[in-house]
Order: structure tokens, then sequence, then C-alpha cells
């Protein structure tokens, strides 16, 4: 006798199942405007990556033409595949000291991972991943970019 | 009866009688089945290719994905770009398969649907045959598809096309019991295996409401059964494409592996009209009780467009059913099969049988 109760419960609680699995695709069915297939190239202008998405390394600067980096060389030893490098020079500043700079921060795009390495390491923030995925390029030179806009200099206050 | 004007009997009896009057009897026949054949091989490509477009835009829909998009506006010409390229496919025949089965099996399977869609009514007067033992026959030959199936996979001289082939013979010969006995039940209270008379008892309710409990569980059963049938998620453990790399059609190429998926499709299609007729009324409108104005809006919809309305509904369920579940493993099936459906199945048969001896039905 209770095994054929048990063998009728059985039953109701498969078909309940089953119809909970079948109430999230039918959510999904009918809620199209959640799709998350993008069309890409006509919605190219209205098209808002996601935050997390890593489209390549980039250093901002704000409206002073002014940027974080110190030339400190941190994120060219952690990278793994040696897609950054990093060209400093010497100046000398008001007070007479002899100070160390950036002059090219080199990003090979190319030989990139987006492994985000770089950004982890960075003591001063200087490099975050930007949004911008469009990287094909007629030629190689064009994927080997120098980070740090001509004429760019450190941010006040930035910790060396 | 207002949905008498959508009869197509005087369309057919008027061709045939312009036939009969200016050529010999025999010539009278041979065109009406070259007009019968082309009209079926042409529905069936068709309606075969729409199939495969819809699937996947449910598919899609059901995965929070758009489906095709790209080749004509919403993707519609997808399937036939598909289908082209597949014409177009070279056929290999591997070293040591067995050729002559090998080249059989294919036409095996694709002659199935051909000979059931025969039976089936589209729409008053739409029935190329009417034998008296219809839902017998579509039973009896939709069995043949799965000697192609075994031949296909035997024949590919490939483990994984003999594993998918012997799965696909085990499920359906089990699940073939389950779809014949839900008929039997829809069959004891019909009291008749004539088709178009199936369909004209239901005039005044679909067999759904009128057998109530017992019809209710026997269209489940049906359901389940037929989707195992025609080897879909989750019974699709006969192509298996992760562990079994498609299965019995793994070998075959170009036109000969369209043949085994449109049949699939083709099957789909027929699995849902068998349910369609049996259980909710063929092309018969839907009408509720005595509501006068209700039933003449619903006579005003023509059969053909309430027959394929309701054989879309039973797609769309069974589409449903293969995009949430999880694929079965092969005792599962066969537990499934012996221990659940079929004993359900024999009760089910009991309790219809008492429930007509007693007129309990409406």
């Amino acid at each position: 006798m209770k095994s054929t109760f048990n063998y009728i419960a059985e039953i109701f609680k498969a078909i309940w199942s089953l119809l909970t699995g079948m109430k999230v695709t039918a959510k999904y069915f009918f809620t199209p405007w959640n799709n998350v297939t993008q069309q890409y190239p006509e919605n190219r202008d209205t098209l808002v990556m996601f935050d997390r998405f890593r489209g390549e390394v980039i250093m901002p600067h704000d409206e002073k033409n002014e940027h974080k980096c110190t030339g400190c060389g941190i994120c060219e030893i952690n990278c793994p595949n040696g897609s950054i490098e990093i060209i400093s020079k010497s100046i000398v500043n008001e007070e007479g000291k002899k100070k160390r700079i950036i002059d090219q921060h080199i990003y090979h795009l190319a030989m990139c991972t987006f492994c985000n390495l770089c950004i982890k390491s960075c003591p001063s923030d200087a490099i975050v991943m930007g949004q911008n995925f469009e990287h094909a390029y007629w030629d190689r030179v064009s994927m080997t970019k120098v980070l740090n806009r001509p004429g760019s200099k450190i941010m006040e206050g930035v910790k060396e | 009866m207002a949905f008498e004007k959508y009869d197509f009997t005087p369309l057919t009896q008027a061709i045939h009688k312009a036939l009969i009057e200016n050529v010999s009897p025999l010539l009278t026949l041979i065109i009406e089945w070259t007009i019968i054949g082309v009209l079926f091989l042409l529905f069936i490509a068709v309606f075969g290719l729409l199939l495969v477009y819809v699937e996947r835009k449910v598919c899609a829909a059901f995965q929070q994905r758009l489906g095709p998009m790209r080749v004509g506006p919403w993707g519609l010409l997808q399937t036939i770009a598909d289908f082209v390229k597949l014409l177009m496919k070279e056929l290999i025949t591997p070293k040591s398969v067995d050729k002559f089965l090998y080249n059989l099996a294919p036409f095996i399977v694709i002659i199935v649907p051909f000979l059931t869609i025969s039976v089936i009514p589209f729409a008053p007067g739409l029935q190329a045959l009417d034998f008296d033992i219809g839902i017998f026959f579509v039973t009896a030959v939709s069995s043949v598809g799965v000697i192609g199936v075994l031949l296909a996979g035997w024949a590919s001289n490939n483990k994984y096309s003999l594993i998918g082939g012997m799965r696909s013979g085990a499920q359906i010969v089990s699940y073939e019991l389950s779809v014949g006995m839900s008929l039997i039940t829809m069959v004891i209270l019909a009291g008749t295996m004539q088709i178009s008379e199936i369909v004209e008892m239901q005039r005044g309710g679909w067999f759904l409401f009128k057998g109530h409990i017992p019809a209710v569980i026997a269209f489940f059963i049906f359901v389940i059964a037929g989707t195992a049938e025609t080897n879909r998620g989750p019974f699709d453990l006969a192509e298996a494409e992760s562990e079994l790399t498609a299965g019995f059609h793994t070998e075959y190429s170009g036109i000969k592996f369209a043949f085994f998926f449109l049949a699939e499709y083709i099957n789909l299609f027929i699995v849902s009209a068998m349910a369609t007729i049996v259980f909710l009324g063929g092309w018969m409108p839907f009408h509720f009780g005595d509501w006068a104005g209700f039933n003449n809006v619903m006579d005003f919809i023509p059969g053909l467009i309430w027959f394929f309305m309701k054989v879309f509904g039973i797609i769309f369920l069974i589409m449903w059913f293969k995009w949430t579940f999880p694929r079965l493993r092969i005792d599962q099936i066969l537990t499934l099969e012996w221990k659940y459906l079929l004993p359900i199945n024999l009760f089910n048969i009991l309790l219809m049988a008492t429930m007509v001896l007693l007129g309990w039905h409406w």
C-alpha cells in the first residue's frame, strides 16, 4: 500500500518539477525584450558594452592632458606575454633633483590576452580596461599603441 | 452549419468530374494520383523547411537568443539556403559500408511520413485516403521508420552509428506501445477507427473535453510517447550529438542526410496532427456549450486554419519540451516507458472502458 502511494506521489512530484522547468523557459520565451543577442553592426551607435568587458588597455587623461602613470614599470614586469614596454626618461625637476618619468607607455595590442594583470598590479591606477573592441587593422604597426598622449605629464599628487 | 462553406468536397468532385468526362478512367486515376503525389511532395518539402526555421527561432527564444537573422528578413530564407547547400554537397560513401543497406536506409525513413500523411484530414473534404482502419494504419506504418534507423546504424559500419541505431530501436519499439495504447483509449471512446468519422464525432465537442479525465491522461501519454517516437529531445539519445556524434546518421552527407532530417520534422508534424485529430477535433472549430454567438464566430474561421493552429500548438509544446528538459539516459527512458507510462496506460484503458460503458462522458 505504501509503495503504491509512493509510486503515485512520485509521478505528481515529477510532473511538478517538469512544470517548474517549463515555467523558467516560458518566462524566457515570452519576454523577448530580455534577449541577450546583440545585432552588432546595426546597433553600433547605441551598443553599450558591459562594465567588466575587457576591450583594450587605455590610460585615462584628464582635461589638462595629465595622466597618473609614474613609469614604475610594474605593469611591464607583470605582463605574462610582454605586451607592455615602458620607455622612461630622466628629467631634472625644479628642486634640482633627477627624476624618472614616463616617456612612452607602449602597448602591443596584438600580443595582449586581456588578462587584466597590468591593471590589477598598477599602484597608481593609471591604466584601465577600455570598452572598445573593434581591433581589426590593415597592418600590425597600428596595433602597437602609445598609451600616454604626446605632451602629457603626470598628475599632481600621484604617489611614486 | 456555417463552416460547411469551407468544405473542399465540391472542388475535388469538380476536378474528378472534369477528368472523368474528358479522359479514360485509367488516365483519370493516374492524373489524380500524380496531383496528390505532387501536392504531398511540395507540402513535405515546404513544411519541413518551415518547421526547421520555426524550430531554430523557437529554440533561440527559449535560450534568450534571436536565432537566424541574416539571410532574408528575420532570417526567413535561412533554411532554403541550408537546403540548397545540402543539395550541392558531395554524397560521401564510406569505404566499408554495406552499400545496398546504406543507400536504402534514408529512403525507408522518408517513406514513412509519405505514407502516414495520406490519411490526415487537413480540412473538410481534404483527405487523400479514408480507411476504416485509419488509426491502425498510422500506428502500423509509423513503425516502419525504425527499420530505416536500424539499417542506417548497422550499415554505416561505425560503432557510434550502431549504438545510436540500437538505442533508437529499443526506444521506438517501447514507445510504440504507449502511442498505440493511448490511441486505443480514444478509439474506445470514439467507437471507430475511421479518421473522418472520428473528426465528425467531435463536432459537438473535442474528445479531450468529451472524455475528460482519461482523455487528458491519454493526451499527455500520447504527447510524451510521440515525442519519444520522433527521436526528439528529451528522448533524443539515439542521435545525442555530444556522445554519439549524431548517432545513426553520422556517416550520411548531402541529400541523404537531408532525408533523415526532413523525415524527423515531418514525423513531428504527423505526431502533432494525430494528436490534433484524435484529441483536439481535427479541423473542427472550438465550440463552447450553447453560446451561439461565440460558436458562430469560431465557425467563421476555415477548417484548414483551425487544423494548422492546433498542429502548431502541439508542435510548440513538443519544442518546449525539447528545449527545457535534459536528455534522459537509456535506462531512464526504459524505466519511464515500462514502469510508468505502460501501467498508467493500461489503467487508463480500463477507466475509459468503464466510463464509456456507464455513459459518464459527454
